[in-house]
């Protein structure tokens, strides 16, 4: 399948000052490292160890993430709507795939 | 009236339409809500990758889903809910992963897709969507009626090293625990499912398989007769619930 398969869930429009959730899912396998395959060959990690949310260029969330995480990693946060702008999302993995989407907010 | 007394029979082996509980019943209240939460619910991200594998045209025709059937949202609502239907091609039952390979290499001109590979279930998933909240309506086709009456019987065949059949646990013991976990009463109504164990979705015809290999039995081969035949009891036992997909188990 050709794009990534990611879902990010931002409301639309927010007042000033307040406070929202953002929900992001992406599909990944999350391959821990620590199983073995056929032959008792170790399968490769393979894992998103890194996660960034921006908000109009700043960084607001950020997370490392371990070979404990499930596949398909679901992260919800929240922010302040401080201003309209675009939210930037930003997944990297092991073997350095970046996968990356955005959100538009409208902030009265 | 002696057809009603066939369908009667066929559907009284479970328990009446009011009695029937979906396996979302049984599960955490933190998975419910995962399966509640369209943008928490993993199963989600096969739908959303049907829904462009839908509108991707493909084969030597270089047609796409949507070039025949349009939206999904439109031509897709409650076929799920009808599914396993009677195939006038191979003349015999066939189901909805059946049908869109049959699609593809009928129509599309192009390779099945493999079983349980995620673009069949991306578009299983798609599709099956579409039918989300409409109860379980199986068609009343005399046809089918021999291989339901397989399915049944299939169902109640003590198979596998421990010797039980799907009725020891899913009609017995439907409520109780196996190993911590609660056993559902076997209604396959939100298919594919993402199943937290797999950490991935997967089909009914996987599910089974789990089942079927837990009795140390050997499993029925994907796309197998039993296995549609079993998918087609299980839909008949079910008729009435709401269609789930995406469902969330654990």
């Amino acid at each position: 399948m050709a794009a990534p398969r990611i879902m990010v869930n931002v409301p639309k429009t927010a007042a000033r000052g307040e406070i929202v959730e953002i929900k992001t899912l992406i599909a990944h396998k999350m391959e821990t490292g620590h199983r073995m395959g056929l032959n008792g060959q170790r399968i490769p990690r393979d894992i998103i160890n890194r996660f960034e949310c921006t908000y109009n260029g700043a960084l607001v969330f950020a997370a490392d993430l371990f070979p404990a995480v499930s596949a398909n990693p679901f992260i919800a946060f929240t922010t302040v709507a401080v201003a309209s702008g675009t939210l930037k999302f930003r997944w990297v993995d092991d073997h350095g795939k970046v996968s990356t989407t955005s959100a538009k907010i409208t902030v009265t | 009236m002696k057809r009603l007394c066939v369908v009667l029979a066929l559907l009284s082996s479970g328990a009446v339409a009011s009695d029937k509980r979906s396996g979302v019943e049984y599960v955490s209240p933190e998975t419910r809500a995962l399966q509640a939460d369209d943008f928490a619910n993993p199963g989600m991200l096969w739908v959303g990758g049907g829904e462009a594998l839908w509108n991707e045209a493909v084969g030597q025709t270089k047609k796409s889903c949507a070039s025949c059937h349009q939206d999904a949202k439109q031509t897709m609502k409650g076929v799920a809910a009808r599914y396993p239907v009677f195939d006038e091609v191979r003349k015999r039952p066939i189901d909805l992963q059946g049908r869109i390979n049959q699609c593809r290499v009928r129509r599309q001109k192009a390779a099945a897709f493999a079983f349980e590979s995620e673009a069949l279930l991306s578009l299983s998933a798609y599709i099956a969507h579409q039918s989300r909240g409409m109860p379980v309506t199986p068609p009343r086709d005399e046809r089918l009626w021999s291989y339901i009456e397989n399915g049944k019987e299939l169902y109640f065949r003590r198979i596998g090293q421990i010797d039980i059949n799907c009725a020891s646990c899913h009609d017995a013991r439907a409520g109780q625990r196996l190993s911590g976990n609660l056993i559902p009463e076997a209604h396959p109504t939100g298919y594919p499912i993402y199943r937290l164990e797999w950490q991935s979705a997967g089909s009914l015809q996987r599910r089974m398989r789990g089942c079927m290999t837990g009795v140390r039995a050997e499993p029925y081969a994907y796309g197998s007769p039993e296995m549609i035949n079993l998918e087609l009891y299980l839909m008949n036992r079910a008729a009435g619930l709401p269609i789930e997909t995406p469902a969330v188990r654990p």
